[in-house]
């Protein structure tokens, strides 16, 4: 399972100066909803088929906190991918990854599902996912809300207009899934205390030239909204006749 | 919403238990055109308040925080807004077993009820704790938890039914106005409003909007961390909102509470997490609140394991998730103490700050009390913020002290425990003599003050001091006070006092100001000193302290260091009309030698005429020694003969090194600050402000009234005079401990503020509903007694009763020595007058 470090924002964002990051003096840490599904997506199939998870994530050294948090729920084992911080696109992110699953895989054992949440909470590049799978040769499927695991094959369901489209691809596979696939639990305190021992690899991949650069960051002005009482009871008919006219609907 | 005002009689500024409490009970004593206003939302603006875990545990060893803990939860029960669950600190380790040993002592002293438990008996109260790691505990019946919020929004209600409130959410202060040292006005994102008060209600902010105005509150934000579990299977099948004590698990430095279906977890075992107060969100830019910062796990893993071990059934569960986890900001002061009254610098500028949930509802009534009628009802000196000395105004020291306090919140705190940070501070100019004669030192005001000196350790031997085997009793001091003390009655001793607190009055109306404060007569010839108790308006101490008549139009007051910063705003406060103050105490530093050969020595340094006929006591004048002029003063404060030397800081050091020449063919030897301030006076039964004398006590029953109370005014005069057609319901009187041996057989020396019983272990409460407890103990070395200070009601006062004193929940035989005023040692005062 691939996650990735983000700021825990909630109210007002704000931005460093240059626009070039979150200022995250007040925040925490934590990593997206759909990543959380997707930790909570890896319990749960362990936890009905055994075996062993793996929570891999490309980041800061802080980033050990999430890999943590993620072992609390019940991860196996991590593998951090240690950065100094700088954000990396979709292309390079994804060949770090694919190059940690490859070595881990050399002596581990292949991974059977290789699980990311659709898009990260910040970047949202969408990228990476299906990057790993086509450099793995592996299926890759995205956007999924529904997920068994039976006979060397996975049954992903997406949400389609009216109903849901269902994939069935064969393990090994890379699914990419969205937020409300499940209901992450809460992490107990003899799992946090486990996560403690629990081994992290790190390694310190190169950052390649980047292919993507952000030139920064702007937040989304939310237009203030505010209510106006048009009047009340029969009263009120021509001025909401008169405002429905403003609007053209009429 | 009402249209803002332009002017109120009071603005509040702060909608937390606090600045709540403040406006109903200001609104309750009649004032009106009262004016809240909070930056954040109501009812929860994004205070400390908000994320308080509401439990008010009663027992303090402070008698202060005790009396508002148990005021607040008589509040918050008359209110409804109180569940009384019980409380229960338990031990793992016999080291805590004692402390909490200690603190039924403390709770019996402030009449609260508590007792000490089995772990079978813990188990039967909460059953789902692992009473196997445990040895004991203690148990609080009345301990519940407060609904703070709840309690708060009654207040506003209340208030502006009262037709006296307006409250603004989402109103920030940007400016304060200050005229002539006194608030003029509040500058608002509303618009400016005028005020003739404001007070500061607005906790881990409070220091910056002090700032605004020219004014300081030494607090500091600091985190504390909680986390929430659930949903416990055990709860879910109950309704109750807390159907179980809570439980502070003291070793590890925790507490667990059932919350709802959750279980709360606190935590003071981490390390200590100080921020800034202006770096600290605004509530827009704020995840949760801006008080509840981000949970930073890491620190709070190990303690979690600790959690499990107490509580494996409900921390074991795997289904029992950690739900909701903050690091909240609370606010520490460089003293623990919170920070109350008119601030020094701005006329008009409350402070009520770094005030706990548990302390809010009082908080509210003392100082509304005390801006209506001019007096609390609960004696506040300790957190009254007049008491900072400049230093400890400063960030850096208030951040140093909470930093080195957080981690003993939960701590077992020995009374006379020093603070290590920050270090040295204010040296006396004899510092440096001091530390070449290994003085260990404490410190009072910031000033290093030598407590015993290390060379002095063969007097103990000379002298046959008893040590204490026990290492509680023995901690923080030395056998060697008691040997020094033994050299100083011998021969002479020299002390260093330059932590006093000195300043002078000045101008036509000098006599009229010490006249109208003092309660002794100041209009006196010219030369005289006097030792006057300073009441407040009901007759309670405020200060005693000395005043020499320097001149016609020229007093000087000396008192102590700790409480100098208060007696200077109080003095200032009540100055009469055309007299000046000046504060001098680092202008001038006091020596005192005392001792039967103390006229030898200082009369070899003089051509002054020393003798008793020509410097009588209580008498100071000028005289030359060698190359200075020294104001001397014929007082003790150890019961000797001697004086008070008084010579600029600068000088000082040639002024002792004299002294220490001339001394060293009468033996003098140089004594600390234990005997100075315990084992002298306490053989003279000498009171101390702040342990026998306080807003609680009067001077009648201390045995401090003079022969005549004097015709001129002076503030508290009105209650002398009611008092003394009082029956005395209390005096203060010296016992002494008649047989030290513990039921270990190991001898136990009581430190102070322990209770005082009937001999079966009865407590003794006056008809004032005071509880008798020792206000003071220490060793008496000339008589060779353990003595204690209490005020006992009078069928008891009466020399020659047997009663106990209770320490450690053991019973030790005393005996009253001396009823009302009076001494143990040379009671006829004739060293002293020698």
């Amino acid at each position: 399972m691939c996650i990735k470090r983000v700021p825990a924002v909630a109210g007002r964002i704000t931005l460093t100066d240059g626009d070039r990051a979150i200022d995250a003096r007040y925040l925490g840490f934590t990593i997206g909803p759909h990543e959380e599904c997707g930790v909570e997506e890896a319990v749960r199939l362990i936890e009905a088929h055994s075996g062993e998870s793996v929570v891999l994530t490309l980041g800061p050294a802080e980033a050990t906190e999430q890999l943590r948090d993620a072992m609390a729920l019940g991860i196996t084992r991590a593998i951090h991918l240690v950065t100094d911080g700088e954000e990396w696109d979709g292309q390079s992110a994804a060949a770090a990854i694919v190059d940690a699953v490859r070595a881990d895989e050399a002596t581990q054992g292949p991974f059977d599902l290789i699980l990311l949440g659709n898009e990260a909470a910040d970047s949202g590049g969408y990228q990476v996912g299906v990057r790993i799978g086509r450099a793995l040769g592996r299926p890759a499927v995205a956007g999924i809300k529904g997920l068994a695991v039976a006979e060397g094959k996975v049954r992903c369901e997406q949400e389609a207009a009216g109903g849901r489209d269902v994939y069935e691809v064969p393990l090994p596979a890379v699914v990419s899934v969205l937020e409300g696939i499940n209901l992450p639990r809460y992490p107990s305190v003899p799992g946090r205390i486990r996560a403690k021992s629990k081994p992290i690899a790190p390694s310190s991949p190169e950052r390649p030239e980047q292919r993507l650069a952000m030139i920064r960051l702007v937040v989304p002005q939310v237009a203030a909204t505010e209510a106006v009482i048009l009047g009340h009871g029969p009263d009120a008919a021509p001025a909401v006749v008169d405002m429905l006219a403003s609007l053209g609907v009429l | 919403m009402a249209s803002f005002p332009s002017s109120a009689k009071v603005v509040i500024i702060g909608a937390g238990i606090v600045g709540n409490s403040i406006a109903y009970h200001l609104a309750n004593l009649g004032w009106k055109d009262i004016v809240q206003i909070d930056k954040g939302p109501l009812p929860n603006p994004g205070g400390s308040t908000g994320h308080a875990s509401n439990f008010l545990y009663l027992a303090d060893h402070n008698k202060e925080m005790a009396e508002l803990t148990l005021e607040s939860a008589r509040q918050y029960q008359d209110w409804d807004v109180y569940t009384m669950c019980g409380g229960l600190e338990v031990a793992r380790s016999q080291e805590r077993l004692n402390e909490l040993r200690r603190k039924v002592d403390s709770s019996k002293n402030w009449g609260i009820n508590s007792r000490m438990v089995t772990p079978a008996e813990i188990k039967a109260l909460v059953p789902f704790i692992n009473e196997e790691i445990l040895v004991g505990g203690f148990y609080s019946p009345e301990v519940g938890v407060c609904d703070s919020l709840q309690f708060g929004t009654l207040c506003r209600e209340k208030a502006e039914a009262m037709g006296a409130l307006q409250s603004f959410a989402m109103t920030e202060v940007t400016a304060m106005g200050v005229e002539d040292g006194r608030i003029k006005t509040v500058t608002t994102n509303r618009g400016v409003i005028e005020a003739e008060y404001v007070i500061i209600a607005c906790g881990v902010w409070a220091p910056l909007l002090a700032e605004m105005a020219g004014a300081y509150i030494p607090l500091t934000p600091v985190v504390h961390q909680m986390a929430d579990y659930g949903p416990v299977p055990l709860f879910e099948k109950s309704s109750k909102a807390i159907g179980y004590p809570i439980v502070r698990d003291m070793d590890v430095l925790m507490y667990e509470r059932q919350d709802g279906i959750g279980f709360e977890v606190g935590s003071y075992a981490h390390r200590s997490i100080l921020h800034d107060p202006e770096t600290i969100p605004s509530n827009e830019a704020a995840a949760l609140s801006p008080t509840e910062f981000p949970f930073t796990q890491d620190d709070f893993d190990p303690q979690l394991e600790d959690a499990l071990e107490l509580f494996p059934e409900i921390l074991g569960d795997e289904k029992v998730g950690q739900k909701y986890a903050i690091n909240g900001l609370i606010a520490l002061t460089p003293d623990g103490m919170p920070v109350l009254g008119e601030t020094p610098e701005v006329k008009g500028l409350w402070a009520a700050a770094a005030v706990w949930v548990k302390e809010g509802p009082a908080v509210g009534k003392a100082v509304a009390e005390w801006m209506v009628h001019g007096e609390p009802s609960i004696d506040l000196n300790q957190s009254d913020i007049s008491r900072f000395h400049a230093h400890q105004k400063t960030r850096k020291h208030t951040k140093a002290r909470a930093f080195e306090a957080f981690p003993k919140t939960y701590g077992i705190v020995h009374p006379a425990e020093q603070y290590l940070s920050d270090r040295p501070l204010r040296k006396t100019p004899m510092y440096d003599w001091q530390k070449a004669h290994d003085a260990e030192f404490f410190e009072v005001a910031g000033w290093e003050r030598a407590q015993w000196y290390k060379c002095n350790a063969p007097l103990v031997k000379k002298y046959g001091v008893q040590t204490r085997p026990n290492e509680w009793d023995a901690r923080w001091w030395s056998p060697i006070i008691n040997a020094e003390h033994l050299a100083m009655r011998e021969a002479a001793g020299i002390f260093d006092l330059s932590a006093f607190a000195i300043f002078d009055i000045l101008g036509v109306g000098a006599l009229a100001s010490v006249q109208g404060v003092a309660m002794r007569q100041m209009d006196v010839a010219v030369g005289k000193v006097v030792y006057t108790p300073v009441l407040s308006e009901t007759g309670g101490f405020k200060s005693d302290l000395t005043i020499m008549r320097l001149a016609k139009n020229h007093f000087r007051v000396v008192t102590g260091g700790a409480h100098g910063m208060a007696d200077l705003k109080w003095f200032k406060d009540n100055l009469a009309p055309m007299a000046s103050i000046v504060d001098l105490t680092t202008a001038y530093t006091t020596i005192g030698v005392w001792g039967p050969r103390a006229r030898d020595i200082v009369q070899s340094l003089t051509r002054a005429d020393m003798s008793h006929k020509a410097f009588p006591f209580g008498t100071c004048r000028d005289v030359e020694m060698g190359s200075q002029i020294v104001l001397a003063s014929r007082i003790s404060y150890v019961g000797d003969l001697g004086w008070e030397l008084y010579v600029p800081m600068e000088q000082g050091q040639r002024l002792w090194d004299e002294l220490w020449a001339a001394g060293e063919q009468y033996g003098l030897t140089a004594c600390g600050m234990g005997v100075y301030g315990t084992t002298g006076r306490l053989e003279k039964g000498y009171r101390a402000y702040g342990a026998e004398l306080d807003n609680d006590y009067t001077t009648a029953e201390a045995g401090m009234l003079p022969p005549k109370i004097k015709d001129a005014d002076f503030i508290g005069r009105d209650a002398v005079v009611r008092q003394l057609e009082q029956p005395l319901s209390a005096t203060c009187c010296i016992l002494t401990v008649d047989d030290h041996d513990s039921a270990s057989g190991e001898k136990r020396y009581m430190l102070g503020r322990q209770p005082i019983t009937m001999p079966d272990g009865t407590p003794i409460e006056d008809s004032k509903g005071r509880r008798s407890y020792a206000n003071s103990a220490g060793a008496s070395p000339s008589t060779g007694k353990h003595v204690l200070m209490a005020y006992l009601p009078p069928a008891l006062a009466v020399v020659g009763t047997k009663l106990a004193v209770e320490y450690f929940q053991e019973h030790y035989p005393v005996t009253v020595a001396v009823a009302g005023a009076g001494a143990l040692f040379d009671p006829e005062n004739l060293r002293i007058r020698g």
